[in-house]
């Protein structure tokens, strides 16, 4: 039975009133960091594409079975070269789309003749599991218009990113999820 | 096939060369008659709509666990919750952000201005606090997606005896002292990557991690939220406040008949059974043992204090730019041969490391001083981790030293999840509810047929 002596009362009024000042001190606390150093948009991962070196580690060190990391293309910076070193193996057979001559593992990037000698490269996300290779390659003797990024369609944000973890380096930061991705061309006026 | 064999050459030094990527406009853009550049495609991530959405997802589902835990007393209210709070934090939002997480997005935001913590965070980590001043751990009932699994698994739970569970039990603090220092000196968010259930919510993790969450849920089976009750260090912190919460658990609906037929009903040994009251003899005994565990208290924080701050070195191992400063020394020094061929030596991750290193333009000195900077700091968080595990232990000592009255089964507020399950074992819950008659019980249940024999 509820115990209703003034003693009682008295311990259980000081008692709400504690925790009354202890919700609002905790809530307060927690408003006044939020107001001052909180901000309204998530945080996402992403590559700093200046820092990548692609090492291919994102390939196969993200949770998910196909890593959330893939290749984007910088148009406007490519060289649209018909000997693209982010396409073609170092000694490819011939200028042509032979899977033997590709360096994508996975034959994601489509080669489009657009007139001569200019050859247009796009990436297929579908079949792109972000190793990279193509990346470095282009970086090696292109113009390093292909880099990598971090695709928020599959990315499920870790708080702590696997690949980010490892990341030799550290090319992942976290950024506003209203600005969500770093091109490589943000510099260019684009 | 001339140009081919040049781009033989420029690979030979491409591959001596590997490094980071500097755009560099080797071949100048063509400027097409009548080709349009394709534009980049990119796909925004998850509107920060659905942050407001978990948010209130978050304050309904306390809210209804309050209500469900203490005004109803309905395990079925709360068995539906846990299940709609898995699918929507779990399998639907995919088991991030989490309270238990954001204890790391919170420590880090405080040691470091610059570390950004969105509103969303701050919600998830306060929310259940604020809660549990008022209404126990309502959070673990049914809004944690990580209870809701073990909830869930529970099969044939064994009782845990009393003094591992009393050790056991100390981990979840020491746990949260680790996870708060490392994640303040932003070394690694070592909560995050030891979360079991994760790779479950995302159909797919690393290996380990889905062994590590399958024998959580195997053990969960027979040990009731193991998780929860060993390691979850957002649990320590709502069990603390959960002892000054205004509505509690009552296992009974009015009075206790000690008729010890909830003692087994709990999976959580969260249900004390009323104490005895100790002969005279053992006061003074029982005084001075809590003598002795207050003074030890000092001692044990001084301790851990002490062997903490030796803890540094190994800390620091686990910093990623502690252990690249380490390994350029080691170069320097002609410990290691250094990296300079790729193809003679197989790449790993370090070798990875200093490559990215070597090409970032950065110098070793600055690399040192950050890393030795980082190992300062690691040296003080150690220091405060060894001395917040002596009080820890020291408080459990004392706490164990302080002798309690309780006259009825009363479920212990830091322990008990309000999962529900041991109303229906009262009789005087079934009385309540109309499935037992109220004379026919009060016979049976007379003070002196369940009393006299089997209480010691």
């Amino acid at each position: 039975m509820p115990d209703d002596s003034p003693n009682v009362n008295r311990r259980r009024f000081v008692g709400d009133g504690l925790r009354a000042v202890g919700a609002a001190g905790l809530l307060g606390a927690a408003g006044a960091w939020a107001g001052r150093r909180g901000q309204a948009t998530d945080m996402r991962w992403q590559i700093d594409p200046d820092k990548c070196v692609a090492c291919g580690q994102c390939a196969t060190h993200c949770v998910l079975d196909k890593s959330a990391v893939v290749c984007k293309h910088a148009f406007v910076m490519c060289g649209y070269c018909d000997l693209c070193t982010g396409y073609f193996e170092p000694q490819p057979l011939a200028l042509d789309s032979g899977a033997e001559n590709q360096l994508c593992p996975t034959g994601a990037i489509v080669r489009r003749f657009v007139e001569d000698p200019y050859f247009e490269y796009t990436i297929d996300e579908q079949l792109c599991i972000g190793c990279g290779k193509c990346v470095k390659g282009c970086n090696a003797f292109g113009n390093g218009s292909l880099y990598l990024q971090v695709d928020h369609a599959r990315c499920v944000n870790c708080n702590e990113c696997a690949i980010a973890r490892d990341c030799p380096s550290e090319a992942f930061c976290r950024v506003r999820a209203d600005e969500p991705y770093l091109r490589k061309d943000r510099n260019l006026g684009q | 096939m001339t140009r081919i064999s040049s781009v033989v050459f420029i690979f030979v030094i491409w591959a001596a060369s590997a490094g980071a990527a500097v755009a560099i406009e080797r071949f100048p853009p063509p400027d097409f008659t009548d080709h349009e550049l394709p534009t980049t495609q990119v796909v925004p991530p998850r509107a920060d709509a659905w942050q407001i959405a978990d948010a209130w997802f978050l304050v309904t589902g306390l809210g209804l666990a309050g209500y469900f835990a203490l005004v109803r007393r309905s395990r079925a209210g709360l068995l539906t919750l846990t299940v709609a709070s898995l699918v929507w934090l779990g399998f639907f939002r995919e088991g991030c952000v989490c309270p238990i997480g954001a204890i790391q997005n919170v420590a880090r935001g405080l040691a470091d201005p610059t570390y950004p913590v969105p509103y969303g965070v701050i919600a998830f980590f306060t929310l259940p606090l604020v809660a549990a001043i008022f209404f126990g751990r309502a959070f673990c009932a049914a809004v944690c997606p990580l209870g809701a699994v073990q909830e869930l698994v529970v099969l044939r739970p064994v009782r845990v005896p009393r003094w591992l569970e009393h050790a056991l039990g100390l981990i979840p603090y020491i746990y949260l002292g680790a996870g708060v220092a490392l994640a303040a000196t932003g070394t690694v968010f070592v909560i995050c990557r030891y979360d079991p259930f994760v790779g479950f919510f995302r159909f797919g993790a690393p290996v380990g991690m889905l062994v590590f969450g399958g024998l959580v849920l195997v053990l969960g089976m027979f040990v009731g939220r193991p998780y929860c009750r060993y390691l979850c260090p957002y649990g320590a912190i709502l069990g603390v406040l959960a002892k000054l919460a205004r509505w509690r658990v009552r296992i009974t609906p009015d009075e206790c008949i000690q008729c010890r037929l909830c003692e087994d009903a709990c999976p959580y040994g969260a249900i004390e059974p009323p104490t005895v009251a100790p002969r005279a003899a053992t006061r003074p005994v029982a005084r001075r043992r809590l003598v002795y565990a207050l003074v030890a208290l000092p001692v044990l924080v001084a301790a851990g204090g002490w062997l903490g701050r030796q803890l540094d070195v190994p800390l620091a191992r686990l910093d990623f730019t502690v252990r690249l400063a380490q390994r350029i020394r080691a170069e320097e020094q002609g410990l290691i041969a250094p990296v300079t061929d790729p193809d003679a030596q197989v790449e790993t991750e370090e070798t990875r490391a200093v490559d990215a290193f070597r090409s970032s333009g950065r110098t070793d000195g600055d690399l040192y001083a950050e890393a030795d900077m980082q190992v300062a700091r690691l040296g003080t968080a150690g220091m405060l981790l060894g001395a917040w595990t002596g009080l820890v232990i020291g408080a459990k000592l004392v706490h164990l030293s302080i002798r309690r009255r309780r006259t009825d089964y009363t479920a212990e507020p830091s322990r008990c999840v309000a999962c529900g399950r041991c109303y229906r074992y009262c009789p005087r819950e079934q009385v309540r509810l109309g499935l037992l008659q109220e004379e026919g019980f009060a016979t049976a249940a007379a003070p002196g047929d369940i009393q006299g024999d089997r209480r010691p």
